[in-house]
C-alpha cells in the first residue's frame, strides 16, 4: 500500500512544481523507513508534523506569486539514513554552497555532522524569515494591503506657513494669493538662521497698503478684522476666534447666492479667499481653525430645500451657539471646577494675559476664596500689565514681576494656574513664549502647575520642540529707547544683528500636572482620548 | 461697499475772490490741469470706482474731466449758501455707507490707507488728514509787506501716540486763553498740542453722523462746526456712563426731545464687546479704565509729516501748488503736442506748455505756466509766471512773478511784476506794473 502510494506519489512529483519533490522526497524516505520496519521514535514522529506543515505552506507558496521561487535548486538527493537529519529544506531562493554533501553515509565526523546542522539551522531562519515576507506578502495580496517590508519614502506634506525658506512653496503660495486677489504680505528684516523657515512681518507695513480702499474683494468687516489682528488690537485666542466668528456673521448676513448657485457650496468657496486674507494678516490659531472647520461643516450640512434667508439664520444661530457652549459654558465649567483647586491663603502665580485665567481668578474671588496672585510678565509684550490691572479692578491683591524674578518669587507660590493657547495631540501645551519657563521653575520647586483650556482649542498637531512651527513677530518691538537713547535703532544695518520676537513655545507634559477643561480634570496625556471622543462624537 | 467718496466743489474760493470772480474754485488750473481732477486723481489711484460730486451747475457745465469712475453730480444752487454740512444733508438719502468727503482744493499724494485704517481697525467715527504747514516761498501779487501771520491758528491736541484726536479749537473762537476740560486730562494725562498743521479737509465719517446731521440742522460747517462737535463729545459724560439699558433708552427719548443724539451702536454689538473685553490689548496704561476708557465714539487723526498736501484756498497756496503739482502728478509731457513752439524759442524743462499754444521767436519761458490756446508773441519774457487760457501777450513783453487769468491782453512792450491780471482785462503797451491786483472795477464792489 505505501509502495503505491509512494508510486503515484512519484508520478504527482513529475507533474508538479519542484518544491514537491523535497518534501515528497522526504516523504518517501519516512515511508521508506516505515516500510523497512523502523519504529516510529519521537523524533520521527516532531518530523512527520513538521513535514506536514512544511507541505501546507508550500502549498500556498504555489498559490503565491510565481516570481519568488525560481530558484534552481538542485534537488537535495536525500537518504533515508540522513532523513532524521534532515529538515525542513529550503524553499527560498537562498542556498547556500553548504548544500549537505549527497552521497555520504557513513565516514562523517561528529563535527562536521554537526557543522552541517548549523548550517542547515541557519538556512531555516533564513528561509523562515523569508517565508514570513512571503506569508505577508501573501496576505497583502489577499487583503490588498501593503505593509511596507522596506521604508519606503513617503511624502510628508507640510503646511505651508512654515515653509517660507523654499521658493518653490512661496511661489506656490504667491500663485494662489493671485488667484484669490489677495496681496503677498512681504517678509522684513533678517531672520534668524534656526526660525528661517517662518515668516517675519513688519506692523507699519499693513496688507491694506496694497490693497484698493473700499475693499470690493474682502468684505469690508474682514478687512477690519485682519487689520484688528495684524496690530494687536484682537489678541488672545478666545478674543480672536470671537471677533471671527462675529465677522463671518456679518459676512453671512450680507451674502446672497448667485445664481445656478448652491448656498452650501458657494457660501464655503466665498470664505476661502477671506480665511487666506486673514492667515495673511496673522497666521490663524488653533481656537480660529477648530471654529473655522466647525462652521465649514455646519454651511455644507445646509440641506438645498430651505430657503436662503432660512438658511443664514439657521448658519448664525449656529455659531452663536458654538460661542456659548464652547466658550461660554465651557468657561463656567472651567472656573467651577477650578473653583475646588483654589483654596483660603493660596498664592496664585499666572503669567501673561489670559482671559480665562483672569475669570477664574475672578470668580473665585467673587465667591469668597481668600487668596492673592503674583503676575509674571515679560517683554516686549508686557501683557500682564492688562492682567494686574485687571485682577486689581476686582480688588485682587496682585503681586507684579517680570519673568527674570520668577525664581525669586516661586518659594511663596502654591500653586501655578497658565492659560494655553492650543493643547497638542501628544500632550503638549502650546502658550505665550515664557510659559515653558514657568512650567519648569515651578516644576523644580515641586509647585503644582495647572492648565486651564477648553475643548475646543485641542489640536490634531503633533509638536515636541518650539522651534518646527511657532510665529515670528514684528522685531521692531524690541527696540526700545531708554534716556532718550535708542540703541537698536538701525539694526538692520549691522550684517550679523538679527533680532527675534517670538509668540508661542510648547510645554512638555511631564510638567505639566493637571489640564482643566470642560469635561473635566484630566492628566495632559489623555489629550488624544478627548480628540478621539470628539471625532467620534461628530 | 465700504466706503463712499463725496467730493465738495461748491465752495466759491472766498480767500482768493481775485481769481474766483471769473471762474469757479473747481475749475481753476493747476499745471493746466482743473483743481477738481487732483482729488478725484487721488480717489481713482486708490481704488474708489464711484465718486458723488457736489457741485453748481456752472461748474458742471463746464467740467471735462476724463477718469474710469463714474461721477455722481450733484447740483446745488450757487446763492443757496450752503455749507458743506448742509450738501451732505442734501444728499442723505444717497449715503448708504460710511463715507470719506474731500475737498476739491486738496492736492496730496498721502497714502491713504494710514487714514482709513486709523477709521477702520479703531471702529472710529471720525478719522481726518492733517499736514505740517510749508513756508509758501514765492512772492505773492498784491500783497504789501510781509505775509500776515494772523492766519488765524487752529490748536490740535493728539495723545501720545499721535493718533488719538483730544482736543481742536481755532484761534478765532478763543478769547485770551485755551480751555482744556478736566475730564480729558483725567483719561489722558499726557497730550501733544500742536500749531503749526494744516487741516487737509479730508474725512472719514460714519454713516451714523450723516444721519445725525440729518436730524440736526443746526449744523451748516463740516470743519467749522461738526467736526469740533464730534471731537468734544468723545469725552462727554452722557456717551461714557455706564447706565443699564433701561436707563439709556430713556435717557436718548429725553435727549432726541431737545438735541438729536448719535446713535453709535450697531448689530451684534455684545460680540464685538465681548471679543474686545477678552483682548489683551489696551490702548493706554496707567489707570483702571479698559480701552478707550469704554467711550463710543473715538477721532482719530494722520498727521503727515513729509510729502505733499496743499490746500488751494489762497492766492499764496495757488502759486505754490502751480509750481510743485506738475512734477508730482505729471502723466503727461510737459509741452502739449499740439502746442507750436518756434526753433528760436526757449523753453525751460520745468515749464508747461497747455493745447494750441502759439509760441513765437525768441521768446523765453521759464518756471511758467501757460494755458491751453494762449498766443504769446516774439521776444516776451515769462518768468515764474502763470498764464492760463486764451491770453495774449504781445510781442517785447516780460511778466515775472505774476498771473494771468484767461483772456487777457498784455499790450506791447508791457513789464509786468508780481501782478495779478484778472480775467478779461487788458494791460495797455508799455505798462509797468509792479505788485498790483489789477481786476475789473465793478468786481471790486463785492465785500
Amino acid at each position: 500500500m505505501a509502495g503505491t502510494e509512494g508510486l503515484t506519489q512519484q508520478e504527482l512529483n513529475n507533474s508538479t512544481g519542484e518544491t514537491r519533490d523535497e518534501t515528497d522526497s522526504k516523504k518517501n524516505d519516512y515511508l521508506q523507513s516505515k516500510v523497512e520496519g523502523k519504529a516510529l521514535s519521537k523524533e520521527e514522529k516532531l518530523k512527520l508534523r513538521k513535514d506536514k506543515k512544511q507541505q501546507k505552506k508550500n502549498k500556498k507558496d504555489d498559490k503565491g506569486p510565481v516570481k519568488e521561487e525560481k530558484a534552481k535548486k538542485p534537488v537535495p538527493v536525500m537518504d533515508g539514513q540522513q532523513a532524521q537529519q534532515q529538515k525542513a529544506p529550503p524553499t527560498s531562493p537562498l542556498m547556500t554552497p553548504e548544500a549537505p554533501p549527497t552521497g555520504e553515509k557513513s565516514g562523517k565526523s561528529k563535527v562536521e555532522l554537526r557543522a552541517d546542522r548549523r548550517a542547515r539551522q541557519d538556512l531555516d531562519r533564513t528561509s523562515k524569515q523569508g517565508k514570513k515576507g512571503d506569508r505577508s506578502q501573501l496576505a497583502s495580496t489577499a487583503k490588498t494591503k501593503a505593509p511596507p517590508s522596506e521604508p519606503q519614502p513617503v511624502v510628508k506634506r507640510l503646511p505651508e506657513h512654515i515653509q517660507a525658506d523654499d521658493p518653490a512653496v512661496l511661489k506656490k503660495v504667491a500663485k494662489k494669493l493671485e488667484r484669490q486677489q489677495i496681496p503677498l504680505r512681504l517678509d522684513y528684516g533678517s531672520k534668524v538662521s534656526l526660525f528661517s523657515h517662518l515668516h517675519q512681518h513688519s506692523r507699519k507695513a499693513p496688507l491694506t497698503q496694497q490693497m484698493s480702499i473700499p475693499s470690493t474683494v474682502i468684505h469690508p468687516s474682514i478687512v477690519r478684522l485682519g487689520l484688528q489682528y495684524s496690530q494687536g488690537i484682537i489678541a488672545g485666542s478666545n478674543s480672536r476666534c470671537i471677533a471671527l466668528l462675529h465677522a463671518f456673521k456679518q459676512v453671512i448676513r450680507d451674502y446672497a447666492t448667485p445664481r445656478n448657485e448652491e448656498l452650501s457650496r458657494d457660501l464655503v468657496n466665498k470664505l476661502k479667499p477671506y480665511i487666506s486674507f486673514l492667515n495673511q494678516c496673522r497666521p490663524l490659531s488653533a481656537s480660529m481653525g477648530n471654529a473655522i472647520k466647525y462652521i465649514k461643516k455646519e454651511i455644507s450640512n445646509v440641506s438645498s430645500n430651505i430657503k436662503e434667508e432660512e438658511a443664514k439664520t439657521t448658519i448664525q444661530n449656529c455659531i452663536d451657539k458654538y460661542i456659548k457652549e464652547k466658550i461660554h459654558l465651557a468657561a463656567k465649567a472651567i472656573s467651577k471646577s477650578a473653583f475646588e483647586k483654589i483654596s483660603d491663603g493660596d498664592v496664585i502665580l499666572v503669567y501673561g494675559c489670559s482671559s480665562l485665567v483672569n475669570y477664574i481668578l475672578c470668580d473665585a474671588y467673587e465667591r469668597g476664596r481668600k487668596f492673592r496672585v503674583i503676575v509674571v510678565d515679560s517683554r516686549p509684550r508686557l501683557e500682564g500689565r492688562e492682567t494686574l490691572r485687571r485682577l486689581v479692578k476686582k480688588g485682587i491683591s496682585c503681586t507684579y514681576v517680570l519673568i527674570t524674578a520668577v525664581s525669586y518669587m516661586l518659594p511663596e507660590v502654591s500653586k501655578v494656574f497658565l492659560g494655553a493657547h492650543a493643547l497638542l495631540a501628544n500632550g503638549y501645551v502650546m502658550s505665550r513664549v515664557g510659559a515653558s519657563q514657568i512650567a519648569l521653575v515651578a516644576k523644580a520647586y515641586n509647585v503644582p502647575v495647572l492648565v486651564c483650556c477648553e475643548t475646543y482649542k485641542f489640536c490634531e498637531r503633533v509638536q515636541t520642540d518650539s522651534f518646527v512651527s511657532n510665529e515670528l513677530d514684528d522685531p521692531d518691538d524690541l527696540i526700545v529707547t531708554q534716556k532718550g537713547k535708542t540703541e537698536l535703532q538701525n539694526w538692520q544695518d549691522i550684517a550679523s544683528l538679527r533680532l527675534l520676537n517670538l509668540v508661542y513655545d510648547v510645554t512638555p507634559p511631564d510638567f505639566v500636572d493637571l489640564v482643566i477643561t470642560d469635561l473635566g480634570m484630566i492628566p495632559c496625556t489623555s489629550v488624544p482620548v478627548v480628540l478621539r471622543v470628539k471625532n467620534v462624537d461628530q | 461697499m465700504e466706503l463712499q467718496a463725496v467730493v465738495m466743489a461748491a465752495g466759491g474760493g472766498s480767500r482768493m475772490m481775485d481769481l474766483t470772480y471769473s471762474m469757479p474754485k473747481p475749475l481753476l488750473p493747476v499745471g493746466n490741469k482743473p483743481l477738481i481732477w487732483y482729488p478725484l486723481n487721488l480717489l481713482e489711484r486708490i481704488g474708489f470706482e464711484e465718486v458723488i460730486v457736489i457741485t453748481t451747475k456752472e461748474v458742471q457745465k463746464q467740467m471735462h474731466i476724463d477718469t474710469k469712475m463714474k461721477l455722481e453730480m450733484v447740483c446745488i444752487q450757487e446763492d443757496a449758501d450752503m455749507g458743506t454740512a448742509d450738501a451732505l444733508r442734501h444728499i442723505q438719502q444717497k449715503i448708504k455707507t460710511d463715507i470719506l468727503v474731500v475737498s476739491c482744493d486738496l492736492i496730496t499724494d498721502v497714502a491713504l490707507h494710514e487714514v482709513v485704517d486709523l477709521f477702520r481697525a479703531h471702529d472710529a467715527t471720525l478719522s481726518m488728514l492733517m499736514s505740517k504747514t510749508h513756508e509758501f516761498t514765492e512772492t505773492v501779487p498784491g500783497q504789501k509787506g510781509k505775509k500776515k501771520t494772523g492766519e488765524q491758528r487752529d490748536f490740535v491736541g493728539v495723545d501720545s501716540s499721535g493718533k488719538r484726536l483730544l482736543f481742536m479749537a481755532n484761534e478765532a473762537d478763543l478769547d485770551e486763553e485755551l480751555v482744556i476740560k478736566k475730564s480729558i486730562m483725567r483719561k489722558h494725562p499726557r497730550m501733544h498740542i500742536k500749531t503749526g498743521l494744516v487741516d487737509a479737509h479730508l474725512y472719514c465719517l460714519k454713516k451714523s453722523v450723516v444721519d445725525f446731521l440729518a436730524d440736526n440742522k443746526s449744523i451748516t460747517s463740516i470743519r467749522g462746526e461738526l467736526i469740533p462737535y464730534l471731537v468734544r463729545k468723545q469725552f462727554s459724560a452722557s456717551t461714557n456712563s455706564q447706565k443699564t439699558k433701561n436707563d439709556s433708552e430713556k435717557n436718548q427719548k429725553k435727549m432726541d426731545l431737545k438735541t438729536p443724539d448719535i446713535h453709535i451702536s450697531s448689530k451684534d454689538e455684545d460680540l464685538l464687546d465681548l471679543a474686545r473685553e477678552k483682548s489683551c490689548w489696551n490702548d493706554h496704561r496707567g489707570d483702571m479704565s479698559d480701552a478707550y476708557h469704554g467711550g463710543k465714539l473715538r477721532c482719530y487723526v494722520h498727521i503727515m509729516e513729509d510729502g505733499m498736501c496743499y490746500r488751494v484756498n489762497t492766492l499764496a497756496a495757488y502759486i505754490e501748488a502751480n509750481r510743485l503739482a506738475p512734477k508730482v502728478f505729471s502723466e503727461e509731457l510737459p509741452v502739449h503736442p499740439t502746442a507750436e513752439i518756434s526753433e528760436q524759442s526757449m523753453v525751460g524743462a520745468d515749464s508747461i506748455i497747455g493745447a494750441a499754444c502759439h509760441v513765437s521767436e525768441k521768446s523765453s519761458i521759464k518756471r511758467s505756466t501757460i494755458g491751453a490756446s494762449s498766443c504769446i508773441k516774439e521776444k516776451v519774457k515769462i518768468t515764474n509766471s502763470i498764464i492760463m487760457n486764451g491770453v495774449t501777450i504781445e510781442d517785447g513783453c516780460s511778466i515775472q512773478g505774476s498771473v494771468i487769468c484767461n483772456q487777457a491782453v498784455i499790450g506791447r512792450g508791457a513789464d509786468i511784476k508780481y501782478c495779478l491780471v484778472g480775467s478779461g482785462q487788458c494791460i495797455e503797451a508799455e505798462a509797468e506794473r509792479n505788485n498790483e491786483v489789477i481786476v475789473s472795477t465793478d468786481q471790486l464792489m463785492e465785500i
